[in-house]
């Protein structure tokens, strides 16, 4: 590898692809901050002074608190549990794969994911809201559970790799296997809990299906179901509206910039698997 | 021995009973309602197959799998061109690698439904104004307000957000290949053209396998792109399936109805990607 020259001439064509993916952020970033007289003018020029009077209003108008809340306690839940329960459930087929009953679960979770969430939403949105489960708590355990077919297709993988002895050791000592998941296997899982607890966060912040279908109540609203629940009001102003897509966005943006090494790592493990 | 097994039942039960409760038996529950006239509320009636039946005859159905699959086909083949060249980029000897791939990743963690708000101002306003500067006609007008060229448009947001987790992967397949494997082809003489061929794509087949499955069956469920550009306008150009069953289903009073085109939606999905995965692995082992 460091035998070859850099290569300027690919340097400067990925610089200049990157340019379109930093592009539409730029013009958010801008017109957030511009007022509606200067969308009159050039659509590329920095605003004129930087005044954060469109997110006052923006946050006003759409509740953003009231719904980064809502978003920041679904996705919250949801990591944790999803990466307790679904690394448990996991571990429970790995060991026992050569049953029949866990070996028809493992295709069982696996071949659900061939399944697209349209073809289940019609009937899911009826019993749901049946049972009294349009709200977060609902979205939250529905989450959790749909969660299970993706990730004991990766954990089982995982789990298998790790020596069968290792445990052993602990039952000799006297451990339940309770006590063997917990404290031996569960801590021997943190890559795979760490992929896991990436993705999760991902899908569950950024998600906008479920929440629109599942949630009656406009108060529950997640961050993304807000921008489209206020996009008639928001109407023409659209610094205003930028200035709200931008507080959705910027979290998020805010984790990566610090934790993007590890975001890249750990969905590059997930997906190889 | 007999207490392990009965902690694994009290775990692994649990799981499948909340899975079948909650995945299993609303997908039965959509096949039984497919067999009959329900709205979602009062009585119903056994129809047989009458509902398939008028799916297939049904003209906006037909343009939702048409329009569908122009686009799922055209997304899932552009993303593959524009990432595995990303990819081979960002595997090469640069400057910045680190912060080029940070960029290339970033669309990955955003809102899909958010993108897709901006880039409908950006064809609304921003390219009309370039084209008005420029005096390039074809700039000028909405694309996303032509019926004919709508879909283009979503096609854009969608290449642009998923280039970025093809690339990853195949990111992650590239860094396996030895470099020692390029230099004794190029001590051969082979070319840039060759090498590629002859190593670069053979060794990395399973993660182009895996990129168009994936990719397809991800275009062919597409919703948030269409919800934030067209509202699946203009007239009913840009309905995509799913648009059409979240629709037809939950404001147009017909559960039965759209429970059908579901079932249909469903087996279509598994043939396409039954194709994709003979028709690629086949390619896998000719090379």
């Amino acid at each position: 590898m460091n035998r070859k020259k850099t290569s300027w001439l690919v340097t400067t064509f990925l610089i200049l692809g990157s340019l379109l993916i930093l592009f539409p952020l730029y013009l958010t970033i801008t017109i957030a901050f511009k007022t509606p007289p200067e969308m009159a003018g050039n659509l590329l020029a920095l605003p004129k002074s930087w005044s954060f009077d469109n997110f006052a209003k923006a946050i006003e108008m759409t509740n953003f608190f009231n719904a980064f809340k809502n978003s920041a306690f679904v996705t919250i839940f949801v990591v944790i549990f999803t990466v307790l329960t679904n690394s448990l459930v996991s571990y429970a087929i790995a060991r026992n794969l050569h049953k029949k009953f866990y070996k028809f679960l493992y295709f069982y979770f696996l071949s659900a994911m061939f399944i697209p969430f349209p073809i289940i939403m019609l009937p899911l949105v009826k019993q749901t809201s049946s049972w009294g489960m349009d709200n977060l708590v609902g979205l939250i355990i529905l989450y959790i559970v749909f969660n299970l077919s993706f990730n004991v297709f990766i954990y089982i993988g995982y789990i298998r790799a790790i020596p069968v002895e290792l445990e052993e050791a602990a039952i000799m000592d006297g451990a339940s296997t309770w006590g063997v998941f917990w404290k031996v296997i569960f801590p021997l899982l943190a890559p795979m809990n760490a992929t896991v607890a990436i993705i999760t966060s991902l899908g569950a912040w950024n998600d906008f299906m479920l929440p629109l279908v599942l949630l009656s109540d406009r108060e529950m609203a997640t961050l993304p179901l807000v921008q489209y629940i206020f996009q008639g009001q928001f109407s023409t102003d659209y610094n205003l509206a930028f200035a709200s897509y931008l507080m959705a966005l910027a979290p998020m943006i805010i984790v990566y910039i610090f934790a993007q090494k590890w975001i890249i790592s750990g969905v590059m493990k997930g997906s190889i698997k | 021995m007999k207490k392990k097994n009965s902690v694994f039942l009290i775990i692994t039960i649990p799981a499948f009973l909340l899975f079948f409760i909650f995945h299993s038996y609303p997908a039965l529950q959509g096949i039984f309602y497919s067999f009959t006239d329900w709205k979602g509320y009062g009585d119903w009636n056994f129809v047989g197959l009458k509902n398939y039946l008028n799916v297939f005859k049904d003209g906006r159905a037909g343009d939702a799998y048409l329009f569908t699959f122009k686009f799922a086909i055209v997304s899932t083949i552009l993303v593959n061109i524009i990432s595995l060249l990303v990819a081979i980029g960002l595997n090469s000897k640069i400057k910045f690698h680190k912060t080029l791939r940070a960029i290339y990743f970033l669309p990955y963690i955003l809102s899909i439904l958010i993108v897709g708000f901006i880039f409908n101002f950006i064809f609304a306003h921003f390219l009309p104004q370039i084209g008005d500067a420029f005096g390039w006609e074809f700039l000028t007008r909405n694309i996303l307000g032509n019926p004919d060229l709508a879909w283009i448009g979503i096609v854009i947001v969608a290449v642009w957000q998923a280039v970025s987790f093809n690339t990853i992967l195949y990111l992650a397949g590239l860094v396996t290949i030895s470099e020692d494997l390029y230099e004794a082809a190029s001590i051969d003489g082979a070319g840039v053209w060759t090498k590629f061929w002859k190593i670069t794509f053979p060794l990395i087949a399973p993660f182009f396998t895996i990129n168009m499955v994936l990719s397809l069956k991800n275009f062919l469920m597409v919703f948030d792109q269409i919800v934030a550009l067209t509202g699946g306008g203009p007239g009913k150009s840009t309905e995509s399936i799913s648009l059409l069953i979240y629709r037809g289903g939950f404001e147009g009073g017909e559960f039965a109805y759209q429970s059908a085109n579901a079932v249909i939606y469903f087996i279509v999905i598994i043939v396409f990607s039954i194709i994709q995965l003979k028709f690629l692995n086949k390619r896998e082992v000719e090379n």
